[in-house]
């Protein structure tokens, strides 16, 4: 039932993962029970409202005062539409949500105010926001908290799941279908809690496997000489970028901040606030609050040479 | 009248006026439950003024994608602010005003059990709520949402003094419900009219009544949570805390302990209401009484074993989702009751459209929709789609507005006659119910599909995806449709209180006793009380050739 929110489809759309479609059969099964017991409430007081208006008569109708029957009736088909919901509650329930067991995850994923952190431990690659799953394989997720609550929510990936401080949570996950899959933290967790969006793209599983390779290695040490990016370089050690930022393959290996060893493969910064580009990077690292307010990036008095170098640095990430 | 032994002399002068000192200083000072019950109701329409502007004001940044009206800041302030006022400086004053008012009234009691304590609740009631708003001035107000989630409502990651007002305000205000629950339990065991059992009690008292014991069973665990979440914040304890051993999941199992029976307290009093106009306005006893009754006893109870729908999510099991989710489905049940006698009253009856009545017929429509989709939220695997999306604010919103609100306005329409000796315009009345009752389906009935779409709550703005900027534009306009309605009300309110009192003893020839004293009543409501001989003692003055107590239909007939 919950649609893709990258196409225009309302509804019936076609879910991505066999657990959503579960979901999404007894959405609409429970629907039509809804809308019937609505229309019928409704119709019958749009009857009544015909039949039973006073039209200035005199005098008052017949009083009646209940009707055993009548209520006994309706309790026990009452009982009974909730009876069978309970039961498909309980096999949807049973047949979706599997426990983790003994298996390791495939995939960490950590919620930090306001950004996601995800780690592949098979492969030691970590990235942030942008999390790539293969398409076909079933995978476990893993999901932790590094401050407060936060919940991974992909509507077309169906069950939501709670990210907890000091508890561990599990979700089975199977992409059906390759594609970008948008989702975003569901839990209120503090000022720029709108702008935790999630971005998930499903890959055949040759293409992960590449992507996944890509990520693995060390930043790129292409001779920079002397140029702008060079200087960007030497600028993110001394200004202590590397406090809080890891880039693999230098010296700088703080876990605050996202890492950002392939920052320059992304599509978008920010969690999804806006396009990875030259100039976006620019305004960010410039003012980060007037960007995105509340969020823990320090505002550092750069000049606009040494932003340039930054970013030209940063560009460099592939 | 033997069983009432009043502790405060009862003037039988008419309520001081507010236009000389005196009569100002008389009502502060006052611990008679009808001017209680008025400063009850103003106190909550106050309120409902400021929680609805800070709903305009963030239906005005929500009107479009991307929008920079409100600060991130502002708007998370805003939305704490919104709902905790709405749950507890408008539903819980409305509800207990009207109660306070009307609970001694309608079983022939010339005041509560305990004036002072009366006093004593509302005055505690009022200055939690400014003490609530105080925090604006004192550093920024709450903005960790009404039920404030630790650790984000710890002072590592709250750091304006805004969560501990908060604690601070709702202790004051869970005391002053705890001290009118007390009241109306008391009340109403002690101090009926001769003649009147408990079977015999008016729903609307029924349902204070059986409301009262929820509201004893449910603040404590709401009191006992706040205290911890202060005790953190300024002394370091770390009950929620998990970094330091504490537990976020704790809070949350509290929290909503006191949280769900809380949606109950506020809807119970309007089931009553419904259960007392919906009759008057047909003109016909309600139908089935003992099932409304016991369905009460029911939702009363089963209301203590349900909060843990609230955390499908969290990732707690199958098993334990398994015992929440029957549980809440079961609660459906009564209500489902409920609304099958308030329509099942109307069958065959001889229907008056006046305002209170179309608020009634509005209640019925739209709680219907709150219903149902509460029930979706009990089915674990649909709860797991649609929480904490836009699917919720919808759904709390058709219960609390289209659910507690109508029935509020339904009353208000019903017993301002009582209150004031006038009766509100039923042009502008009409008026007024139509704009609201559109506007608030436009405003949240498309909320039901941006949830859907995956919009989640609690966002200052959203991502212009498709759809999205459409719905929420609507959603924006029906925001505004209200607020001219609420304008239109106070707009009544004001010229029904410049005219000469119109509405006598009985304008709507009702049936429970309140109907039988002047209106407005005198500070001693009642000198002499008519004969009590069935649940419609008025009805038996009325039609001595038909009377309630003789009539062998009434299946239930009590002593």
């Amino acid at each position: 039932m919950i649609c893709y929110l990258n196409s225009y489809y309302l509804f019936f759309s076609g879910s991505a993962t066999p657990g959503a479609d579960a979901l999404d059969t007894l959405f609409i099964y429970y629907l039509i029970a809804a809308v019937f017991v609505f229309l019928s409430v409704v119709g019958f007081i749009t009857y009544i409202l015909f039949k039973y208006r006073n039209r200035n008569k005199e005098g008052e109708p017949p009083q009646v005062y209940g009707s055993t029957k009548v209520e006994v009736s309706l309790t026990l088909l009452a009982t009974a539409l909730v009876g069978f919901f309970f039961y498909l509650t309980l096999i949807t329930m049973f047949k979706t949500n599997k426990p983790a067991g003994e298996h390791s995850p495939d995939l960490v994923i950590t919620g930090h105010q306001w950004w996601w952190e995800a780690r592949y431990p098979q492969s030691e690659v970590t990235t942030a926001n942008e999390i790539h799953v293969p398409v076909g394989k079933r995978i476990l997720l893993r999901f932790k908290s590094a401050d407060v609550i936060h919940s991974w929510w992909v509507p077309d990936f169906g069950q939501k799941m709670d990210v907890i401080p000091g508890k561990t949570n599990h979700l089975w996950l199977q992409v059906e279908k390759p594609g970008l899959y948008l989702g975003a933290c569901s839990e209120f967790c503090g000022a720029q809690h709108a702008w935790m969006r999630i971005r998930v793209i499903a890959q055949p599983p040759e293409e992960f496997r590449r992507w996944n390779r890509q990520q693995a290695k060390p930043a790129v040490s292409i001779a920079l000489g002397n140029s702008l990016a060079a200087l960007g370089k030497r600028l993110f050690s001394q200004k202590t970028c590397g406090n809080c930022h890891a880039i693999k393959g230098t010296k700088n290996s703080g876990s605050v901040g996202p890492d950002l060893t392939h920052l320059a493969s992304r599509q978008t910064l920010l969690t999804g606030k806006m396009a990875n580009t030259p100039e976006n990077l620019n305004r960010w690292i410039n003012d980060p609050q007037k960007v995105k307010a509340g969020a823990h990036m320090p505002r550092f008095i750069f000049d606009q040479k040494q932003v340039n170098a930054l970013v030209s640095y940063l560009e460099t990430l592939k | 009248m033997n069983r009432q032994t009043t502790i405060i002399p009862e003037s039988e002068s008419s309520l001081p006026s507010l236009k000389t000192v005196d009569g100002a200083l008389q009502w502060l000072g006052s611990v008679d439950h009808k001017q209680i019950g008025i400063m009850y109701l103003v106190l909550a329409l106050f309120f409902f003024l400021i929680g609805g502007i800070e709903a305009l004001l963030m239906r005005t940044q929500l009107a479009q994608s991307g929008l920079n009206i409100l600060s991130p800041e502002t708007y998370n302030q805003f939305f704490t602010m919104h709902g905790t006022t709405m749950v507890f400086l408008v539903l819980m004053p409305g509800i207990i005003g009207l109660g306070t008012y009307f609970l001694p009234m309608m079983i022939g009691a010339n005041e509560m059990a305990f004036p002072r304590l009366n006093a004593l609740s509302f005055w505690v009631t009022f200055f939690g709520g400014f003490l609530l708003y105080f925090s604006f001035a004192a550093g920024g107000a709450p903005a960790m949402g009404w039920f404030s989630y630790a650790p984000l409502s710890e002072a590592n990651y709250s750091s304006t003094p805004g969560a501990s007002y908060y604690a601070l305000a709702l202790l004051l205000t869970g005391i002053g419900s705890v001290g009118a629950a007390l009241n109306f339990v008391v009340t109403t065991l002690r101090y009926r009219a001769p003649g009147m059992g408990m079977r015999d009690l008016p729903l609307f008292v029924w349902m204070v009544f059986v409301n009262a014991f929820i509201i004893l069973g449910a603040l404590p665990p709401l009191n006992a949570a706040l205290s911890m979440l202060l005790i953190d914040r300024l002394m370091d304890a770390h009950f929620f805390m998990p970094a330091s051993g504490g537990s976020a999941m704790l809070w949350q199992h509290v929290f909503w302990t006191f949280g769900h029976p809380e949606v109950y307290i506020t809807i119970l009093p309007a089931f009553g209401i419904m259960s007392e106009v919906i009759p008057v306005f047909s003109r016909k006893p309600i139908f089935g009484y003992a099932f409304v009754a016991a369905s009460t006893v029911a939702i009363a109870l089963l209301s203590f074993g349900v909060w843990a729908h609230h955390m499908f999510a969290t990732g707690m099991g199958n098993t334990v989702n398994s015992f929440f989710g029957a549980a809440s489905m079961l609660i459906g049940i009564p209500t489902g009751i409920k609304v099958i006698n308030w329509v099942g009253t109307m069958w065959g009856g001889s229907i008056r459209l006046t305002t209170a009545m179309l608020f009634c017929i509005a209640f019925l429509v739209d709680f219907t929709i709150g219903g149902l989709t509460g029930i979706a939220f009990a089915i674990v695997p649909i709860d797991w789609m649609v929480t904490d999306s836009y699917f919720v604010v919808a759904h709390i919103h058709y219960v609390f507005l289209g659910g507690s609100i109508f029935g509020v306005f339904a009353g208000i329409y019903y017993w301002f006659p009582k209150m004031s000796g006038r009766l509100l315009s039923e042009k502008w009345g009409k008026l007024m119910f139509w704009l609201f009752v559109i506007g608030f389906n436009l405003t949240f009935f498309v909320q039901h599909f941006l949830g859907l779409m995956g919009m989640p709550r609690r966002v200052f703005t959203y991502p212009d995806l498709p759809g999205f900027g459409t719905l929420n534009l609507i959603s924006t306009a029906g925001a505004f449709m209200m607020a001219i309605a609420v304008l239109v009300f106070l707009w009544n309110l004001w010229i029904t209180l410049k005219k000469q009192p119109d509405a006598g003893e009985d304008p709507w020839d009702a049936w429970t006793l309140e109907w039988a004293t002047s209106s407005p009543p005198k500070p001693k409501s009642f000198t002499r009380i008519p004969p009590v001989r069935s649940r419609r003692p008025l009805w038996d003055l009325k039609h001595p050739e038909n009377p309630d107590y003789k009539d062998s239909q009434q299946p239930e007939e009590s002593s």
